[in-house]
């Protein structure tokens, strides 16, 4: 099984879909001959050309608009925002259109879209190529939001995001485009969203995270194995829909719940997580439930110092776990 | 569209239709002025809490969507599109359906205000209620048409108050870059809800702004019923031929205040009010036709008793309906598996 880098796995799937299926399409700036600001739509302009691999300008709110209205007309467009924290200006059309769309017309339409966006720090990317937004998105009924950390689980999600019939935000933490490797076969498989993945059996606390910060969360595991604490770590894949029973089935098995994530901590997504938690399974309860975050400043600050502040990293969890531990 | 025969007037024969293209455009607008009526007599009688209205906007709506295929090209409309809509496809039940909210409503199935009208069957995209967000839908599907080479024709329709959006400008930006089959359409009545004009743009006209894009701007008349066809008319020819879009500014008036919830006397004097309504496009396409022997008093009554007796079913059959079941309230969030 050949071993390919996140960032393969993600342009591999492009490709196979638009082979696969020509009504797929994509949109973004720089997507075109420069493949993107990362090259994961690289080679795909020259293999589909301008019809299907379209560079917009500089429009976020205009790559999802369009990408709704092509989606309502038999396409299944799939609109590059070049760094999350760009995301913005589309906010409207993606929360009050794409999401909508479905509901508002009581199944009249549907709008079949895949939002991808570099999202994360500890890059050198300071406030505004940095951020984690996925909160924003999940809140919302209407969408799906996925966050893959392996390449395995890229192309297979990826796959089933471009065959979902409903509007997905699938965010890619930046960092791990070239440093994160991993097997993935050449086979058509998908993985359903809303399936959440148990990474590391465990039996004394239940660690819940994505993207990078679920590799963060094994790293973390790794390091209190050596102390005798026992650690589940559960990569959570998919925001939206939330896979619940795997999250309620570990914690009912370990009674200690430690959420992370890079997100800042005040209304992040963990905070979903915890209320699951402390409704549905407080009886099995061993501890308080708790989160791990980054702090709650206004951008991830850019010398590198600031920037190690600001990130959550493997020590600042196998703290949390170890504190978490001793109740 | 019918063919012109050496049997009907200059006047139609002057824009290329037939007499009975002529009358039945006049029965359109005076079925939408006629339903609107009677949605303002439903919400003072307390009937339906809220009536969003378009009349003033007829004539201009008729005109210039009348030029598209029915069933083939598109419309993204707007809250004011009730002729626009039943000149599209849509009927006088599913306009009253959504004044009530029913669960047949096949705009919303009674999800939204009245006045966001929808019908995939018609291929009229589903309106909401931020402005402007509809004109990227309309290019996006006119870029799937062009992609897929379906010979569609994508238009969408707003107020010159929405026009200001930064969607317009990404939108008509883009369209005009890949020539795609858009027409932008602003139905410019002068007032963005209070706002007159000249508080919101710094040009005369909105159509100005299309030389900023390489695209014609055309101003016409929006109570000259036939001037919107032809300019429309000339704008889906562009579209088909692949020369891009046009943006048509239909100048109309609001004979209403914004909403059921406005009071227009607020803002506009009496003596403006009295000068609009002789800007009424219903009266003025009526003279029109009459003086080119398109209408006579028997064809108007006629139209007259069936657009009575239309209204008058479409509200009892709309009163009828029964409301929506809150069961099924959670559906339709996503797709539904069929298996």
């Amino acid at each position: 099984m050949p071993a390919r880098t996140f960032i393969d796995a993600i342009r591999e799937t492009l490709a196979d879909e638009m082979r696969r299926d020509e009504s797929v399409i994509i949109l973004g700036e720089d997507v075109g001959k420069k493949g993107g600001v990362f090259l994961a739509t690289d080679g795909l302009w020259a293999e589909f050309g301008d019809e299907r691999v379209i560079d917009t300008p500089l429009t976020e709110s205009m790559i999802v608009g369009a990408s709704i209205g092509a989606a309502v007309n038999g396409l299944r467009p799939i609109a590059e925002i070049q760094f999350a924290d760009f995301i913005f200006p589309a906010f409207n059309q993606i929360v009050s259109e794409a999401a909508r769309m479905r509901y508002r017309s009581n199944n009249g339409y549907g709008v079949p879209m895949v939002i991808r966006a570099p999202y994360g720090g500890g890059v050198h990317g300071a406030l505004y190529h940095s951020q984690s937004v996925e909160a924003f998105f999940t809140h919302v009924p209407g969408l799906k939001v996925v966050v893959p950390s392996t390449p395995y689980d890229a192309r297979g999600l990826l796959r089933s995001s471009i065959r979902n019939d409903d509007p997905v935000l699938f965010f890619e933490h930046k960092k791990m485009y070239r440093s994160v490797r991993g097997d993935v076969p050449d086979t058509d498989y998908t993985i359903p969203l809303g399936k959440a993945a148990v990474t590391h059996p465990g039996t004394q606390i239940s660690v819940f995270a994505y993207g990078l910060m679920a590799h963060y969360a094994l790293e973390a595991a790794d390091r209190v194995a050596e102390e005798d604490i026992s650690v589940e770590v559960v990569d959570l894949r998919t925001l939206r829909p939330l896979d619940n029973e795997t999250v309620l089935e570990s914690v009912r098995k370990t009674g200690k719940c430690l959420i992370v994530y890079e997100d800042n901590r005040f209304g992040g997504y963990g905070a979903e997580v915890a209320a699951l938690v402390a409704e549905e399974a407080f009886d099995y309860l061993d501890g308080p439930v708790t989160r791990i975050a980054g702090p709650d400043v206004p951008g991830v600050p850019y010398n590198h110092v600031l920037e190690d502040w600001f990130m959550v990293s493997p020590e600042k969890i196998a703290d949390a776990i170890r504190k978490l531990a001793a109740y | 569209m019918a063919v012109t025969k050496g049997s009907d007037t200059s006047l139609a024969a002057s824009v290329g239709l037939a007499d009975e293209d002529l009358v039945a455009m006049y029965r359109l607008v005076a079925l939408s002025r006629a339903l609107d009526e009677r949605m303002w007599i439903l919400n003072r009688a307390g009937r339906i809490p809220f009536v969003i209205s378009g009349q003033g906007h007829e004539g201009a709506q008729v005109g210039i969507a009348w030029p598209l295929q029915k069933g083939h090209d598109w419309i993204a409309p707007f809250y004011r599109s009730i002729a626009t809509c039943l000149t599209f496809g849509m009927s006088p039940r599913d306009i009253l359906t959504a004044q009530y909210a029913t669960a047949n409503d096949p705009s919303s199935g009674g999800r939204q205000m009245p006045g966001h009208y929808g019908s995939h069957e018609h291929n009229l995209v589903s309106v909401s209620s931020p402005v402007a967000t509809q004109l990227l839908h309309a290019v996006g599907i006119a870029l799937a048409a062009k992609i897929r080479k379906t010979g569609q024709v994508a238009m969408t329709t707003m107020g010159e108050g929405s026009s200001n959006q930064g969607d317009v400008h990404e939108g008509l930006n883009f369209a005009a870059i890949h020539k795609l089959p858009f027409i932008f359409v602003v139905e410019n009545n002068g007032y963005a809800i209070s706002v007159p004009l000249a508080r919101q743009i710094s040009v005369p006209n909105v159509a100005d702004r299309a030389a900023g894009y390489g695209i014609p701007g055309i101003v016409v008349d929006g109570n000259d019923v036939l001037a919107c066809y032809a300019a429309s008319r000339d704008a889906v020819a562009r579209a088909r031929a692949g020369d891009g879009p046009t943006l048509i500014e239909a100048k109309v008036t609001r004979l209403t205040g914004h909403s059921s919830d406005d009071q227009q006397t607020k803002y506009r004097s009496e003596e403006e009010l009295t000068e609009e309504r002789k800007r009424d496009p219903v009266p003025a396409f009526r003279a029109q036709l009459h003086d080119a022997g398109v209408l006579t008093d028997v064809i108007e009554e006629r139209l007259a008793a069936e657009i009575k007796v239309e209204v008058e079913e479409a509200t009892d059959y709309a009163e009828s309906q029964p409301d929506p079941d809150p069961a099924t309230a959670m559906r339709y969030v996503f797709v539904e598996d069929v298996d």
